[in-house]
């Protein structure tokens, strides 16, 4: 498998005075796979159709392996396989013919073009449902005749906006688990808006807003970046009284704030000064004054809150 | 070259799958054999061994079939979006709508070709002048490429069947009525591009056995034309959304 890789350098793309691609830039490797995360609107899909030369930019460029989509978009296009948004299909053709037609477009020949459906047909899962019509099968099922299409002709680079849109939990495990193994060999850019979903499959996360990447890293260093201070949450039991607590957890000199929990009587928010941490003085204040620590947990920094955080307006 | 042929077979297929061939050609063979054989000036009142009503009749119905056939070819994939999943394939956009124009032509092909036994029986009814009818049928083959080049075009610039059906007739009544009708009531130079620009004149040259370069050419360019119109509609999508 050679190497392939993404570079997009200062791509725009105006839609009349709207800017809905605003001079983005970001490299894609071979064996990564890349989420592209924003609210709806925010360019994902335009950048996704515009590297799989769909349209062209209204500036900048995108180029696969060195070679720019504005001049070799022939070659390119034999090297991508792509799943647009909503999975369009023919709904009127049988599975197979299909399959067969994605493949032949994109130049397999007719030896090999039977082994490749049945391999695709295999790795999909499509085997009881491959003589029906595209339009009779459930939408997971469609979901999956769409992966196949883009896989048939085994394509370095893997473009899938919105793959897991519309399906039940265990189609949406079924069809992550699917692009993780996919995504071990090939470059996988996948678009969601789904938080959970970047976090089960990508290695990288790219979060966009108003045609603007904000956010490039993998979770744990997003998670880093935004997480300042150490947060916990402790319960306290046999206390007695509420506020001689408060008083004393507040006197403790690594905690910064004390917040009562909201509708809790005995559960109180700490949050640390910058690069303390207090779970210690919090256990040796409980033992000293005889009060039961129920619980103690640190709050970790969810995705979603780094998310709200970069695209609220 | 393949490519094209790749997307010209499939075309035809769901032609098939969907029945549309089936009604066209049926409906196609029924209207025309109606009037060549038992309504109208029909071969017996003529009493001569011609397939000149046959032609005339032709002429209309597929003025009606052809754009029942182009209508779907890109207003359906720009509306469902497949289109996009066609394109980012590897062909290009020449190659998508010239798959399709070869889809439509060869359809009706297929039911110019069923019509030959019309042919067979009037020659055994009396001689028959073989050229004029061989170039009736190259005619009839012209005129259904300028109208599906046509019916591309009106395909392409809407996502509505609909629209493009009734945007397809009314450009093809331009060519088929209007241009003939202008030509008379102007002299001169622009009455003679009016009867340059229409179709009928082209038309009943060919079907007289006369083959003319100038014929050609014309209904050619006016299918190139079409073709071009609808591949610039088609990339239209890089420049505004």
């Amino acid at each position: 498998m050679s190497s392939m890789n993404i570079v997009v350098e200062n791509l725009t793309k105006k839609y009349g005075l709207q800017k809905a691609v605003d001079d983005i830039s970001f490299q894609a490797n071979t064996g990564e796979i890349l989420g592209f995360l924003g609210p709806n609107g925010a360019g994902k899909t335009t950048t996704m159709k515009i590297i799989t030369c769909f349209m062209l930019p209204t500036s900048g460029d995108v180029k696969v392996n060195g070679q720019s989509i504005l001049s070799n978009n022939e070659e390119i296009k034999k090297r991508i396989g792509y799943l647009p948004e909503n999975n369009p299909l023919y709904y009127d053709m049988p599975v197979m013919e299909y399959l067969a037609f994605s493949g032949e477009l994109q130049g397999i020949g007719k030896d090999k073009l039977q082994s490749k459906i049945t391999a695709m047909i295999h790795t999909c899962g499509l085997n009881e449902e491959k003589h029906k019509m595209i339009g009779e099968l459930s939408k997971g099922y469609r979901q999956r005749v769409g992966l196949a299409q883009a896989l048939i002709h085994d394509p370095e680079i893997l473009v899938l906006d919105e793959p897991t849109s519309g399906l039940d939990p265990n189609q949406i495990t079924e069809i992550r688990k699917l692009i993780r193994q996919i995504g071990k060999e090939k470059t996988v850019i996948l678009s969601t808006h789904i938080l959970p979903e970047v976090e089960a499959t990508c290695d990288r996360i790219l979060i966009i807003n108003n045609g603007k990447i904000v956010a490039d890293g993998t979770p744990d260093s997003l998670r880093k970046q935004s997480q300042g201070n150490e947060v916990l949450q402790v319960q306290i039991a046999d206390a007695g009284n509420r506020d001689e607590v408060i008083s004393s957890l507040q006197a403790i000199e690594t905690i910064q704030l004390v917040d009562p929990l909201h509708g809790s009587v005995d559960t109180f928010i700490l949050q640390s000064k910058p690069g303390a941490s207090a779970r210690r003085a919090v256990f040796n204040l409980c033992v000293q004054k005889k009060w039961a620590l129920m619980e103690m947990k640190p709050l970790e920094t969810k995705l979603e809150d780094i998310f709200r955080e970069l695209t609220k307006d | 070259m393949k490519k094209i042929w790749i997307i010209a077979v499939r075309e035809l297929k769901t032609f098939f799958d969907s029945l549309i061939a089936y009604v066209l050609i049926i409906s196609f063979l029924g209207l025309s054999g109606f009037f060549t054989w038992l309504f109208g000036s029909d071969i017996f009142l003529i009493g001569q061994a011609t397939l000149q009503p046959f032609f005339s009749v032709a002429y209309w119905t597929l003025f009606f079939f052809t754009p029942a056939l182009t209508m779907r070819m890109l207003a359906e994939e720009n509306k469902t979006g497949t289109i996009e999943l066609l394109l980012t394939k590897a062909v290009t956009d020449w190659q998508v709508i010239l798959g399709k124009f070869l889809a439509c032509l060869m359809l009706i092909c297929i039911a110019l070709a069923l019509t030959l036994p019309y042919y067979i029986s009037v020659c055994t009814l009396g001689p028959i002048d073989h050229g004029s009818v061989w170039c009736g049928y190259l005619g009839l083959i012209f005129i259904s490429m300028a109208y599906i080049s046509i019916g591309l075009f009106t395909s392409s610039v809407t996502n509505n069947q609909i629209v493009a059906f009734l945007l397809s007739l009314f450009i093809g009544v331009f060519f088929l009525i209007i241009f003939n009708v202008l030509s008379t009531n102007f002299t001169g130079m622009i009455g003679e591009l009016f009867s340059y620009l229409s179709l009928s004149s082209h038309f009943d040259s060919i079907s007289r056995g006369v083959i003319d370069s100038k014929d050609i050419i014309f209904f050619l360019s006016v299918s190139i034309f079409g073709l071009i119109l609808a591949d610039l509609s088609l990339s239209k999508r890089n420049i505004v959304d």
